[in-house]
């Protein structure tokens, strides 16, 4: 239905019409003997007349569209809304899951994911991907492990030098997206390759063990102490992911790089010509992807317990499907930080609640990509302004 | 622009300059993949024995087990580049046509820890039996619960539900060790013994085991054996069960230094060590004696392979399983 327009009408009558007087004349045309209309005659018949104005026809009042409207106002609600819904899914499935039990070991298990997922939101954010990640991660990880235990360097100082060579391989992934113009899915395929076969090298595919860790470099395992509260238990890791959010939150919204991330990611022509560095922002994007991922590699030497060269082969694919799920969109430009973490909690739920309720692991994976391919849908839904 | 130009011409000379020919015959050397340290100390091993007989040598890797495609391409690059001999540790069957149209070019092929079904795809398998690393850490773990294991809440962490070979000879070896029936042996999982909490993917790595075994606890946390698939996943699962504030009896397979040295801390309650060196000397060896004057090997007595051996190696050693100590253990580990 299309907006109507109505307008008032005044019938007038042919000839002159006078102001003031009253019994205006008519023109010739009229016949002598029928009575002459008259102002008052007029303006009765404007009384009649419909006085509605010219407006659009409203059409949001329907439940559908309101929700959308808030969706779309409100995009973190939608992972938030799933994670509910799954909880609460799985629960009546195996009531176990409900336990506490089995919800802090999904959160434990999704801390790693979580931190990655917050280095991939931002790379994302800018139109970019990073398939480096599970890779850089593992390599500071190692470089970690191998001064503070094998070399026996002070573990403070392994972990800084470990999270820096994050650093740097994320700087390098930046400096290939921005100088040799090459697309960030081609050059982050090509350092995975590279990153992952140094890794390799590196270690000899040997695993640093738990109990030579905590003899001579405690201070690695440190994300892995628990405390319990309210009868769960909850791991340094944990609150340092969610004051990891919130610093990322801050950073992305409040700060004037942030603005600039976000505008880089919409229109990376547009931005350049409101006049932001384009080429520096986009390394520090990377560099800061990758001490991100440096940093979350000492957390996962906490959560795991051992060094390993093996192990988080999936990472980089489920930090995107967790971002993806908690709805930045891969197109760059909008998403929420908060939803990245949402989202690896999302994974975890499914996973973990499928297996609690006897599903075959197949059938995890299939959930997974049916997740993923509803939350793109669900985004390009929101983002259409009209109908 | 030139910057690129530059680059990516260094790069490519880079990439023609890392590949050059040199003299000696070729001993080529196939594992199922290069993260596995088994494999990864197989391949050290043998490089070691071929540059001390002279050889050449080539070693190439799948990229996961049971994905035979990049190992076939490895053979037909061996097979061009004139090797006298190919090791390799199948990942599975479909490496039959191209290994027999190399031993039809004269090549001496020889099967390194699983042997293939294909008995003309061979000339010889040097093998470890699987199935009896398996059947021992089961065995030990019944007897070492005794009157227990009838009530045993068991946990098997295995590679992954692909049903690889050595996955499913360890698995079924074990449950078979321990006393339960197991209806079809070349699966994982078809066994109906209450007592079998559930199989999880390890993916033979610490990490996936302690998710293993986290899920695994959830179902139930009464657990008090976990049967693992290698000592990185024992590794694990120890490290999962010691968070729950749990203990259990975990037993692996592999005996690998830093295996072994968790037998000795009591991390790992037994494990069968196995000798990837030894089978990747006795494979050099072979090669180099069937250069010289083409004779081949002779399998072991009785068997149709040629067996490299497994022990037991545990500190708590039970009767009617032998095993060896985790000091013997140290002395004849790799890695």
């Amino acid at each position: 239905m299309k907006g109507e327009v109505t307008l008032a009408l005044l019938h007038t009558g042919g000839g002159t019409f006078s102001g003031g007087s009253d019994g205006g004349t008519s023109a010739a045309m009229s016949d002598p003997d029928t009575p002459t209309k008259t102002i008052s005659d007029f303006e009765a018949k404007l009384g009649a007349a419909d006085t509605t104005v010219a407006q659009f026809d409203r059409d949001d009042k329907t439940t559908i569209a309101k929700l959308r409207g808030f969706l779309r106002d409100n995009p973190t609600m939608i992972p938030a809304l799933v994670l509910v819904i799954s909880v609460l899914g799985f629960g009546i499935a195996n009531s176990r899951f409900l336990g506490l039990g089995a919800l802090t070991t999904v959160l434990q298990q999704v801390t790693v994911t979580g931190f990655v997922a917050l280095a991939q939101s931002v790379v994302i954010l800018t139109a970019g991907i990073d398939l480096s990640v599970g890779e850089i991660l593992i390599l500071s990880s190692l470089v970690m492990g191998n001064l503070a235990v094998t070399l026996g360097l002070p573990a403070p100082l392994a972990i800084v030098i470990g999270v820096a060579v994050g650093t740097v391989m994320g700087l390098f992934n930046g400096i290939l997206v921005t100088k040799m113009k090459l697309p960030p899915f081609i050059v982050t395929l090509g350092t995975l390759s590279i990153f992952r076969a140094l890794k390799l090298a590196y270690s000899h595919s040997e695993s640093i063990r738990n109990v030579d860790i905590e003899e001579k470099a405690n201070f690695l395992l440190f994300f892995g102490n628990k405390f319990k509260f309210l009868g769960a238990t909850v791991t340094f890791g944990m609150i340092m992911l969610l004051i990891l959010a919130f610093i990322m939150w801050f950073a992305l919204n409040r700060t004037a790089w942030g603005r600039h991330v976000h505008a880089i990611g919409d229109d990376a022509d547009a931005a350049m010509l409101s006049g932001i560095a384009v080429d520096k922002t986009l390394i520090s994007v990377y560099g800061v992807a990758g001490f991100i991922c440096g940093f979350a590699g000492w957390v996962a030497v906490g959560r795991v317990g051992t060094i390993s060269p093996i192990g988080f082969e999936t990472i980089n694919l489920d930090s995107i499907t967790a971002v993806v799920i908690g709805g930045t969109s891969l197109f760059g430009g909008r998403g929420s930080i908060v939803g990245s973490v949402l989202g690896a909690i999302i994974v975890g739920v499914f996973i973990t609640g499928l297996s609690l309720a006897g599903v075959d692991s197949y059938w995890q994976t299939f959930a997974t990509g049916c997740l993923v391919i509803i939350a793109v849908a669900l985004d390009q839904y929101l983002r259409r302004a009209s109908k | 622009m030139k910057f690129k130009a530059v680059a990516l011409i260094g790069a490519a000379a880079l990439a023609l300059v890392a590949g050059s020919a040199s003299a000696g015959d070729l001993a080529c050397l196939i594992t199922k993949n290069d993260t596995n340290p088994f494999f990864v100390k197989m391949k050290e091993g043998a490089e070691a024995a071929a540059t001390a007989a002279g050889l050449d040598f080539q070693a190439y890797a799948g990229i996961k087990d049971g994905d035979a495609a990049p190992q076939i391409t490895a053979i037909e690059n061996c097979v061009a580049a004139g090797a006298k001999g190919i090791l390799i540790t199948p990942s599975n069957d479909s490496v039959g046509p191209a290994l027999k149209a190399a031993r039809e070019a004269g090549i001496l092929v020889i099967a390194l820890d699983t042997p293939l079904a294909d008995k003309d795809a061979q000339d010889i398998t040097f093998a470890t039996d699987n199935f009896e690393a398996g059947t021992l850490i089961g065995a030990w773990a019944a007897k070492t619960l005794g009157d227990g294991a009838a009530t045993a809440k068991i946990a098997m962490l295995d590679i992954n539900h692909d049903n690889i070979s050595v996955d499913v000879a360890r698995d079924t070896g074990f449950l078979k060790g321990f006393g339960i029936e197991v209806p079809d042996l070349t699966v994982m999982g078809s066994e109906t013994d209450a007592r079998v909490i559930g199989h999880e993917q390890s993916d033979a790595n610490p990490e996936g085991g302690q998710k293993a075994m986290e899920t695994l606890l959830a179902k139930d946390p009464d657990i008090n054996v976990v049967y693992t698939i290698n000592e990185p996943a024992a590794e694990g699962a120890f490290q999962a069960l010691k968070a729950a504030g749990k203990t259990a009896l975990i037993v692996s397979v592999d005996g690998g230094c830093p295996g072994v040295a968790n037998v000795k801390a009591g991390v790992i309650g037994a494990t069968s060590q196995q000798y990837p060196l030894l089978m990747a000397s006795k494979g050099i060896e072979a090669i180099v004696a069937f250069a010289k004057d083409g004779t081949k090997p002779t399998a072991s007595e009785g068997l149709s392979f040629f067996n490299t051996g497994v022990n037991l190696v545990t500190d708590a050693p039970v009767e009617g399983v032998e095993s060896i100590d985790s000091t013997k253990g140290t002395e004849l580990c790799w890695g």
